[in-house]
Parts: C-alpha cells; sequence; structure tokens
C-alpha cells in the first residue's frame, strides 16, 4: 500500500520525490500539459480539472491540497475562455443553466467545505467510483447525440427552457426542448456536492444528466456543461482561494495553457461531428476515473 | 420571449460581452503580473528558488512556513489577505485571480435590468440571488478545512 495513503490526508500525496530538479521545469511541464488539457476539455464537456487534478498529484510534485485549488481554478477558466464563444454561437444556453447553476454553485460550497474536512483518499476513491460509473452509463446509453423529447415538462415550459442551433457538420437546424425537469435539477444538487468536494469541474456528471436525463441535445449539453462550469467552479474555487490553497507558480502557468487551449477547443467544437464528441468524452472520463480510484486506493497503477 | 442576434437571447448576448471582457481583463493581468514574478521586475515575498521546496506540503504547513519565514504576519494569509502583500510580485498574481473568479458575479449582475426590461421577473430573481451566493463564497465568511 502506498504510504501516503496509509498515512491520511495529512501526509504529502505526491509520488514524485523532490529531487533537485530546477524549480521553472515543472511550471513549464505544467504549461505544456494543460494546453493540452483545454483542448480535450472543450471537446469533452468537461472542466479540465477533471483532468487535472488526477493527472497532476500523480505525476507532478504538489500536494493534493494545491492541486485542487489549482484543478478548480484550470477548471473554471478553461469554462471562461470557451464560454462567451458557446454563448453567441447559441450552443451553451443561459436559460437551461441559470436555474442548474443556482442550485450546482450552493451545493460545491458546501461541497468544498466537506472536500476540504475530509480524508483525502476517502475523497479520490469516491470521485474514481462516480466517473466510472458515469461512464457505464454513457455506454449504455441508446440515443445521446439528439434525445428523443416528446413533450416538455411543466416546469420547462413555464421557465422557457428551449432553443435551436444549426448543427455544423450536416446544415440541420435543431429545435430543441427538454423534460424531467425537476428530478434533473435535484441530480444538481448531488454534482454540486461532488464538484466542491472533489475540487475539480462537474462536467463529467453534466453531460450526462443535461443529455441522458434532461434530453438536451448532445452538443447543447456540453457546451452548457462547459458554460456551467464557469459558475459552479466560481463559488468552489473562493472557498480554496480564502483557504489559501493557491500558489501563483502553480495555477498561472495552468491557467495560462488550459486557456490558450480552450480557445483552440471552442473552434474545433463547431466543426466536430457529435460521435466523435461523445467517445472523446467517455476516453477522458475512463482515464480519469481509473486514475482517481486506482490513487485513492493507493495502487501504483501508471 | 425577445431574440435578438441570430437567435441568441438579449440576456445571453449582454452576458457573453461580459464575461468575454473580464476574461480577456483578467488574463491580460494575470500575464503582466506573472511576467513581473518571473522576470524579477519586483521583489516575491516567497523566492523562486524557495517555492517548490514548500509546494508538495500541505495547505497549514505551506502556510505555517511561509509566513514564519517571509511574511510574519499575525496569521498566515489566507482569505483577502494577499490585499494587503500587493507589494510582493507573487501575490500581485491574485488580482488576475480574483478577477477571472469574480467575473462571473458582475456577469449575473448585468443582466438583471435586461432581464427586468423584458419582464422575466423570475430570470431576474435567480441571477440576483446567484450573485450573492457568489460573493458570499468570494467574501471568505464561510470557513473549512480540518
Amino acid at each position: 500500500m502506498d504510504p501516503a495513503f496509509a498515512a491520511g490526508p495529512e501526509t504529502t500525496m505526491d509520488l514524485v520525490p523532490n529531487d533537485g530538479t530546477e524549480w521553472w521545469v515543472w511550471p513549464l511541464a505544467l504549461f505544456v500539459i494543460t494546453f493540452v488539457m483545454g483542448i480535450l476539455a472543450v471537446l469533452g464537456g468537461v472542466g479540465g480539472g477533471v483532468l487535472y487534478v488526477p493527472i497532476i498529484s500523480g505525476f507532478f510534485p504538489f500536494h493534493l491540497d494545491f492541486v485542487r485549488g489549482a484543478g478548480l481554478l484550470v477548471a473554471l477558466t478553461g469554462a471562461l475562455a470557451a464560454g462567451p464563444g458557446l454563448l453567441k454561437a447559441n450552443l451553451a444556453s443561459l436559460r437551461l443553466a441559470m436555474p442548474v447553476a443556482l442550485i450546482a454553485s450552493s451545493c460545491a460550497i458546501i461541497g468544498a467545505m466537506i472536500g476540504l474536512a475530509l480524508p483525502t483518499n476517502i475523497v479520490q476513491t469516491l470521485l474514481g467510483v462516480t466517473i466510472l460509473g458515469i461512464v457505464v452509463i454513457m455506454l449504455t446509453a441508446k440515443k445521446a447525440e439528439f434525445p428523443e423529447v416528446e413533450k416538455a415538462d411543466a416546469l420547462s415550459s413555464a421557465l422557457r427552457i428551449c432553443g435551436v442551433y444549426t448543427e455544423a457538420s450536416t446544415g440541420q437546424k435543431i429545435d430543441w426542448k427538454i423534460h424531467r425537469t425537476p428530478l434533473g435539477l435535484s441530480l444538481f444538487v448531488i454534482i454540486g456536492i461532488m464538484a466542491g468536494m472533489f475540487g475539480l469541474g462537474a462536467g463529467w456528471a453534466n453531460v450526462p444528466v443535461l443529455n441522458l436525463l434532461m434530453g438536451a441535445p448532445l452538443k447543447i449539453s456540453v457546451a452548457t456543461s462547459k458554460f456551467l462550469l464557469s459558475i459552479t467552479d466560481t463559488s468552489a474555487a473562493w472557498i480554496y482561494l480564502n483557504k489559501g490553497c493557491v500558489i501563483p507558480m502553480m495555477v498561472v502557468p495552468s491557467l495560462v495553457g488550459i486557456m490558450l487551449g480552450s480557445f483552440v477547443g471552442v473552434r474545433v467544437l463547431k466543426i466536430a461531428k457529435p460521435t466523435f464528441i461523445r467517445w472523446t468524452v467517455i476516453g477522458i472520463l475512463t482515464f480519469a476515473g481509473i486514475k482517481a480510484l486506482t490513487k485513492g486506493l493507493g495502487i501504483e497503477l501508471f | 420571449m425577445e431574440i435578438k442576434n441570430n437567435g441568441v437571447n438579449e440576456e445571453q448576448v449582454v452576458y457573453a460581452k461580459v464575461l468575454e471582457a473580464g476574461m480577456y481583463l483578467g488574463l491580460a493581468i494575470l500575464f503582466i503580473t506573472f511576467a513581473i514574478y518571473i522576470f524579477g521586475i519586483m521583489k516575491p515575498a516567497i523566492p523562486l528558488d524557495h517555492i517548490s521546496t514548500l509546494w508538495s506540503q500541505p495547505v497549514h504547513h505551506y502556510l505555517e512556513e511561509i509566513n514564519h519565514n517571509f511574511l510574519h504576519l499575525e496569521q498566515g494569509p489566507t482569505g483577502w489577505t494577499w490585499c494587503t502583500l500587493l507589494d510582493k510580485a507573487d501575490f500581485l498574481n491574485f488580482i488576475g485571480i480574483a478577477l477571472l473568479s469574480g467575473v462571473t458575479i458582475v456577469c449575473f449582475l448585468a443582466i438583471i435590468p435586461v432581464l427586468l426590461r423584458k419582464g422575466d421577473k423570475v430570470y431576474a430573481t435567480m441571477a440576483l440571488v446567484e450573485a450573492l451566493i457568489l460573493i458570499l463564497a468570494a467574501s471568505g465568511i464561510l470557513q473549512a478545512g480540518h
């Protein structure tokens, strides 16, 4: 068993010892890795944090406290970079995002406070199980690109949550509406808590709930999820920021890398086919889930 | 429902514009302050060659150590204490970080008049409540930790 796991949350969780490497090597490596993450995060509709936290905590010499703080800021900044473009293109829906954000951001504050109090290994193990559970749901889903919604429910009708967008890959105009809104919104209580607790974005859960449960088209779900992270992660990020879990030398190279990557990712998203996006989401989540689970259980798999 | 700009709701356009401006401003400040930091234009509170020995420690040890060795404050630099340390290059970076973390609050406040003009009181209320929640999170009133 990993000694760090056995010793609990107060122990340094890094796997890489301080080997006398020059200080600037790690910030430079962070910049390169997070640039790639920024592109993948937009395509996958996930916050960069869901990739950032397991990968950086596994392969870089930073304590998990700072990785979680930076991870939330990374997810937040990636969403900020992508948000304006997605809103203007009408791929992200403000009317869909606002009621969801109200619930998720409130609960993310609670989650962040719980996450900073719980033992790290428990948080990581739960995270791995959760992400892999989402992967299973997505793999078994039949109609995810354009879910059938026969009738909008009463709540979404009252809130006028609907829209039209042009599918760039086919030129087809897609009218969309949603259903099962009360159940979907209630799930964002759990998603918000988990996002704050794990110190990462919530795109990994947002997309399945918006798409598979509430019936929003995949592109709308991915784009709205990405935009939603800019709100949900803001609330949790402030808790970590106020706690002192932010080191500029870690955060800034990561933020700049993820933002530049997100700019590239948004341009790719406009022309990418939904099927490609779906498999990108699944691949990203599987890797991140296995990494989080093995780390939480103290198994050094990769 | 009033629709403008190629099918995009007016409030969505306003939100996007404010978000875009805030994001670019935050990013620009972040670039500048980080350049000041790494090129040594201003002196940091924690020397660059020391930071790599500190980032592998838990946050409370890190805060204790930097406070004891470099800052000498009554309490560690949590909450908005960084505002009192803006003469140090490393803490100067928190201006950009705080701007990026706070721009969403401005976005919600900016769309409230648009929503009220359209008579959309439900969404105007939602925007106001959301802004208040984010302000509460940013305030530092809520304490967390072991």
